[in-house]
């Protein structure tokens, strides 16, 4: 018994495939998907998607975006996702430093600007939590790319 | 016959209007790579979106669940937003896209929905050509959007789908349709309309998902809400409405710039035979002018030794 798990960000999919159990971030909370769930229609917070098949597991950052649950098809509509294996940690470390030093300016609260460079900051944090916590063989030694 | 020296001339005009052809199908060429990357990465998640959109209208008692599900008794006014190009010379790319607007919403050549003979018809022109041909047949334009960027981004034309959802929200409106190309390959775009609003429950109509596949599964039962009912609805339907405006002017995008490229490599392939016969003919003419100045020269030089 299999359910068909599909996770798409706004540029390309990210997962597409048959598993045995997917657990979502939810705005209330972590839910785990097995086949046969009732439907749901729920927001995703920022976090990470786990993804089970065949005793092994994969790991996705999700910055949020919003799940459809049906009983034979779970849809993840995504802002942004990515698997954590393909997280380039330099890229995001670098993007939080960017991220914190214009926070640390004081610009006004409330402005398109601060909303923009808290997201930032929040999806930065998050994928580098995310290879740190649950990357396989542990943090990789910084690439020379970029 | 014309004249040598026409002949010249004309040999020139056409060769420098093939060169302007095949620049322009060069450029042509790297705008629809480009154009296909972008349609190709943003469609899958578009399509997705609409199937959640749809079974979110499969929803028992939708008509309650947000203003944008709920049908309107009556239909008294129509809304069509019609996406074509900003220019010309793309082969029959803009007048296809307004011959089959006529057809679809002009009362006297039918309906898309039907019956409806009469329903007064708003339209919203998205890029210059259709906007010049729509207000030359006198159709009610309400709104423009012309000189869209090569590549947009959802947020610079997020403003055309939210005015078509306001205008349902308030009820200036009773229907929104979507015309526009939908980019099969390079050979192939099909011109489409598509119900934007009320959601209808699906498979209506020509090929109106933008992924050319079927796959969507037939669920009845109601969701779960997670936060809350109101709160995603809110969130996900002006959003996922606006997606698929975002979704068809890129299509539309990918669909004129392929358009343009195999109208300028037709126009390349005809100029190049066209040139092909003037030379020919040209050929013809000189020859014939040799012969007759050296006949000429001849006739004299016999009467002048006949002396």
């Amino acid at each position: 018994m299999t359910i068909r798990c599909e996770i798409v960000s706004q540029d390309r999919t990210v997962f597409a495939g048959d598993v045995d159990m997917v657990v979502l971030p939810g705005a209330a909370g972590e839910m785990g998907i097995l086949p046969k769930h009732a439907p749901v229609l729920t927001t995703l917070k920022y976090g990470i998607i786990k993804v089970r098949k065949g005793g092994k597991e994969e790991l996705f950052t999700v910055a949020g975006g919003i799940a459809e649950v049906q009983p034979d098809i779970i849809t993840v509509l995504a802002d942004a996702a990515e698997n954590v294996e393909e997280i380039d940690e330099v890229r995001a470390a670098a993007a939080r430093k960017r991220a914190e030093e214009v926070l640390a300016k004081g610009i006004p609260a409330n402005t398109d600007m601060y909303l923009v460079m808290e997201a930032a900051l929040r999806k930065s944090n998050l994928r580098l939590d995310a290879v740190r916590r649950y990357r396989r063989g542990g943090v990789r030694m910084p690439t020379s790319e970029n | 016959m014309a004249s040598a020296r026409e002949m010249r001339l004309r040999i020139k005009s056409v060769k420098n209007i093939s060169q302007v052809t095949r620049a322009l199908e060069t450029v042509s060429a790297s705008k629809v790579r480009k154009a296909i990357n972008a349609v190709t990465a943003t469609r899958s998640y578009a399509t997705k979106a609409w199937q959640v959109l749809k079974h979110v209208a499969q929803q028992p008692g939708r008509d309650s669940l947000h203003p944008l599900l709920a049908k309107h008794a009556s239909v008294k006014h129509i809304l069509a937003v019609v996406i074509t190009g900003d220019r010309g010379l793309a082969g029959a790319y803009n007048s296809n896209v307004i011959r089959y607007t006529s057809q679809q919403f002009d009362p006297s050549t039918g309906f898309a929905s039907g019956q409806r003979s009469n329903v007064p018809v708003k339209y919203i022109a998205v890029g210059r050509k259709g906007r010049d041909l729509l207000v030359r047949r006198q159709k009610n334009v309400i709104a423009e959007f012309s000189n869209l960027p090569a590549a947009p981004t959802f947020m610079d034309v997020s403003a055309i789908g939210h005015l078509a959802v306001e205008a349902y929200k308030n009820g200036e409106v009773d229907e929104v349709y979507l015309v526009y190309t939908d980019f099969v390959n390079m050979s192939r775009q099909i011109t489409t309309v598509k119900k934007l609003l009320p959601l209808e429950l699906g498979g209506e109509g020509r090929v109106e998902d933008f992924e050319h596949s079927s796959a969507s599964t037939g669920p009845a039962a109601a969701y779960e809400y997670e936060p809350d009912q109101r709160e995603i609805l809110d969130e996900i339907i002006p959003r996922f409405t606006a997606l698929q405006v975002y979704q068809a002017i890129l299509e539309s995008q990918a669909s004129e710039h392929a358009a343009r490229m195999i109208a300028m490599r037709n126009a390349t392939d005809n100029a190049k035979e066209l040139v092909g016969a003037l030379q020919l003919a040209y050929n013809k003419v000189r020859q014939q002018g040799i012969t007759n100045d050296i006949l000429d020269i001849v006739g004299g030089a016999e009467a002048l030794a006949a002396k």
